[in-house]
């Protein structure tokens, strides 16, 4: 059987059989254990009938906790892959001097370090962090769910939707080989002109609707629904950074959404807005990408922030120091993140004045970060500090961000940087702040609200082995990138001439195999925590004598979080009710208005997905068909008037008398 | 913010805090949507930001091609922000008849309002077709690819606002003014009379600006 190619083409796009990698062996293999792997997972599910049980608990669920659990579930899997990709850079870096060319063939490399940055930026740390803030924020307010709780579902399967597409270019076609921020003209049609780049701009506009109505849901969240006597100034410092977060993700992703459409645009409908010639302007691209870039970065630092704020407040025992300048530091650095792209691009030739205004504001911003850290030391001064897991990765956090952000500032004086520009120094403050600021937070969030989340503390053994891994093979992967960057190595390079540098990438490798053996920990501090969980039990869900309203519902909450509204008077609002020998009520329950769960959303994401596939591939049939029918299927969502339900007085009664026997019992 | 401004309770009110709220009515917070649909228009505000930013960088870089001057024709552009202000008055309108109750005369207002969008959208489509047709398409130059984007973009929100209109006409004949309903023809409102403002500043910044260069 053989069909014309005009057919063909019509039918499939530029989609055919070439586009799968079976002459790659790496690929293959790799695709022959996640396929191996995907199989029985799903087998798994399919034995022990978790499908439904998924499907009407946890896929459609409108449940903020839910939603939040999902989301650092997807970061997990997505670091695992993230990793892997550092692995085979640190590996091939580590080989291939001289004669040696290593075992990664060039296009395939420049694929692997756009595909980790990519990766952890937008499908690690995001939805750690938008995870963290779903699930803590709602609870520390006192409401019972987000402002919009079926939109909160939506945000979530367009991100994993973006996910998807990019886990695809893996095994189907080529993913883009420009670097993570896909710079034109090099990510333009004429030097790019296979999948990658469309991968990239699909995967990032499908994850990134979710991001932005995300951060649109608990805006609104955090302004409308407080818990009555919850002022600005008595809201948790998690909360409060949470909220600039997410005013920084409404104000920066549509500047995202808008670069990446003109760059689309440019790519498929030959427009002229980055292109070298007729009129087009290559900087503009850079201009607009790091106004997004930028705040981009505060949007993950800032409620790791506010984790360790919360971490060292309860893990001392004192009230946080400096509540009101940790809030204004926090805004200040909201505002600030807006005033120095440029210092991306000092290069570039913008002239002195322009250089010397991006340096100047880029150095005002280590002083409200710096007033934060003196505020952490301040808290643990004459603290009784408990060093469980949280509280251990906080200091490794102090510690390493204070060196991350010392390079910064070197970085962010223009002449040293025209020599750091591009650097591997640049790659190794970056990672600094990114490892040391928010995976280490984002960790210390996992050890701190896990038990809230299941109801069972994570094992401690384990956990100090996946630190203990994790700190020093940071400092032994990434110190001796700045020596190499001030020796003048410059980044994304998949071969060395000299060989005087290998011991240093020798050694780097050796930290990413310490930091291999942290995240092995991790997953085995998880599989030995749920089967230990009897031990480990969280009875009267306040495990760490926390401060901060959440602590005061059972672990893990019931759906309704709170069967009575809180009235607050302090922004350590439990602490404020224990020391004020607070007592649950034990009668007076009333019927609780929630939302239904819903598969709109996934569905929605899923149409995304295909549409976004279909626009890679350039079947435009099936592109336009998928629209409409994300379009007709969002019009049909409308008309259900039908979306929330009461849950019995009955109901709730016998679920706080539960908690109440358990307490009593344990007690 | 400090400990020794705020436990007056202990000393000042004898009584025990109440530390929950004995009744309450909805979870769902007053106006709540309509703040998230006003945020949410703040970031649609950006996207034109970063499109006129774009404009502004690109809008001289002709490429050898035609200028604003020798491509705009304010006659046609005057009729064509006459038919998006008209319709925002009459979405006004709309909203009048809505808080009298009036179903009948709200969907007709807002047939009104959706057929003055549509000639909007049809003028500007023939604009566009004149414009390729004489070779001065996006492709020709910077300055064509951004003015093409930005009124484009324009022009696309105004096409969902119709069909969302239309959507809202089926619901409200259906259902009559209940409160969702009410609730989503102010944000409708808010989203036509939103890109009402925009159009003001393509008109001033792009046409208008445009034929004097």
């Amino acid at each position: 059987m053989s069909i014309s190619p005009d057919l063909a083409y019509a039918i499939f796009g530029r989609f055919n059989m070439d586009a799968l990698p079976i002459h790659e062996p790496i690929l293959v293999v790799t695709f022959i254990v996640v396929a191996l792997a995907g199989v029985s997972i799903l087998g798994a599910l399919t034995y022990f009938r978790l499908w439904a049980y998924l499907w009407s608990e946890w896929f459609t669920s409108v449940d903020h906790k839910r939603i939040g659990v999902m989301y650092i579930f997807l970061g997990i899997v997505m670091l695992l892959r993230g990793f892997s990709d550092a692995i085979l850079m640190r590996t091939q870096q580590a080989m291939a001097f001289g004669h040696n060319q290593g075992y990664l063939p060039a296009h395939h490399y420049d694929q692997v370090f756009s595909a980790h940055g990519v990766i952890m930026i937008f499908f690690v740390a995001m939805p750690l962090v938008t995870g963290m803030m779903n699930f803590v924020v709602p609870l520390q307010i006192g409401a019972r769910d987000v402002a919009f709780p079926f939109l909160n579902n939506f945000s979530f399967w367009m991100t994993v939707g973006g996910a998807i597409v990019v886990m695809m270019s893996l095994f189907v076609g080529d993913f883009a080989r420009t670097g993570w921020l896909a710079y034109p003209p090099l990510s333009d049609s004429a030097f790019s002109n296979d999948t990658g780049v469309d991968y990239y701009i699909w995967a990032l506009q499908i994850a990134g609707v979710g991001t932005l109505l995300s951060g649109v849901n608990l805006i609104a969240t955090i302004v409308k629904m407080r818990a009555p006597g919850m002022s600005l100034m008595k809201m948790p410092v998690f909360t409060w950074t949470a909220l600039c977060t997410n005013v920084l993700i409404v104000a920066a992703f549509p500047v995202l959404t808008a670069v990446l459409a003109m760059l689309a645009l440019d790519r498929y409908c030959g427009f002229h807005f980055f292109t070298g010639n007729l009129g087009g302007n290559p900087m503009m691209y850079i201009n607009l990408i790091w106004i997004w870039g930028h705040p981009e970065v505060y949007i993950l630092i800032l409620p790791a922030f506010g984790i360790y704020s919360e971490i060292v407040s309860t893990f001392c025992s004192k009230r946080l120091f400096g509540y009101t300048s940790m809030v204004y530091a926090t805004v200040v650095i909201t505002i600030l993140s807006y005033l120095v792209w440029l210092h991306h691009f000092f290069t570039m030739g913008s002239g002195a004045s322009v250089n010397a205004f991006f340096g100047i504001t880029t150095m005002v911003i280590s002083i409200p970060t710096g007033a934060k850290m003196f505020n952490w030391l301040f808290t643990m001064y004459r603290g009784r500090i408990r060093f469980e897991l949280p509280m251990m990765w906080t200091l490794a956090f102090m510690l390493t961000f204070a060196i991350g952000g010392m390079t910064g500032v070197m970085l962010a004086v223009p002449p040293a940087d025209f020599v750091l520009h591009n650097s591997l120094f640049l790659v190794a403050h970056f990672h600094n702040v990114i490892i040391g600021g928010v995976l280490f937070g984002m960790f210390a969030g996992i050890d701190y609200w896990f038990p809230k989340a299941f109801g069972f503390k994570l094992d401690r053994f384990w956990g100090k082995v996946s630190f203990w891994c994790w700190v020093p093979g940071f400092y032994i992967a990434f110190m001796p990138l700045y020596l190499l960057g001030l020796m003048g190595v410059t980044r994304r390079l998949r071969h060395f001439d000299d060989p005087s540098l290998q011991i240093w990438f020798v050694i780097a490798a050796f930290g990413a195999a310490l930091i291999a053996c942290g995240i092995v920990a991790f997953i085995i501090q998880i599989v030995v925590s749920i089967l230990n969980r009897e031990a480990l039990r969280d009875v009267d869900g306040d495990p760490w004598d926390g401060r901060t309203l959440e602590w005061s519902t059972s672990s893990p909450p019931p759906a309704y979080n709170f069967a009575f509204t809180p009235i607050v008077y302090d922004h350590d609002a439990y602490w404020d009710m224990k020391s004020h020998g607070y007592v649950r009520p034990s009668e007076g329950y009333r019927p609780i208005h929630m939302p239904k769960n819903t598969p709109a959303g996934i569905i929605l994401a899923g149409l995304a997905v295909v549409c976004g596939v279909a626009l890679v591939w350039y079947v435009w049939w099936l592109a336009v068909l998928s629209f409409v029918g994300l379009l007709g299927y969002a019009i049909f969502h409308t008309f259900n008037y039908h979306r929330e339900f009461y849950i019995p007085e009955q109901e709730v009664a016998e679920t706080e008398k539960a908690r109440t026997l358990l307490l009593a019992t344990r007690a | 913010m400090s400990s020794s401004s705020n436990p007056g309770a202990l000393t000042a009110n004898p009584h025990p805090r109440a530390f929950h709220l004995a009744s309450e009515d909805d979870h769902h917070p007053e106006n709540g949507t309509l703040l998230g649909f006003w945020i949410y228009l703040m970031s649609d505000c950006l996207i034109f930001a970063a499109l006129f930013a774009t404009y502004a960088v690109l809008g001289t870089s002709y490429a050898g091609g035609p200028s604003q001057a020798e491509l705009f024709k304010l006659p046609t552009v005057a009729l064509n922000t006459s038919m998006l202000l008209l319709s925002s008055i009459t979405y006004g309108f709309a909203m009048l008849a809505m808080a009298k109750g009036n179903k009948g005369a709200t969907l007709v207002w807002l047939g009104i309002t959706g057929l003055f969008g549509a000639a909007f959208i049809g003028l500007e489509l023939q604009e566009f077709a004149e414009l390729i047709r004489d070779g001065a398409g996006p492709q020709r130059s910077a300055f064509l690819s951004s003015f093409f984007a930005l009124v484009g973009t324009h022009g696309l929100h105004v096409s969902v606002g119709i069909i969302w209109l239309i959507t809202l006409m089926v619901q409200v004949g259906r259902k009559g003014l209940i409160q969702t309903n009410r609730r989503r023809l102010m944000c409708l409102s808010l989203f036509w009379h939103f890109l009402d403002v925009i159009w003001i500043g393509v008109f001033s910044f792009v046409y208008l600006i445009g034929v004097l260069r």
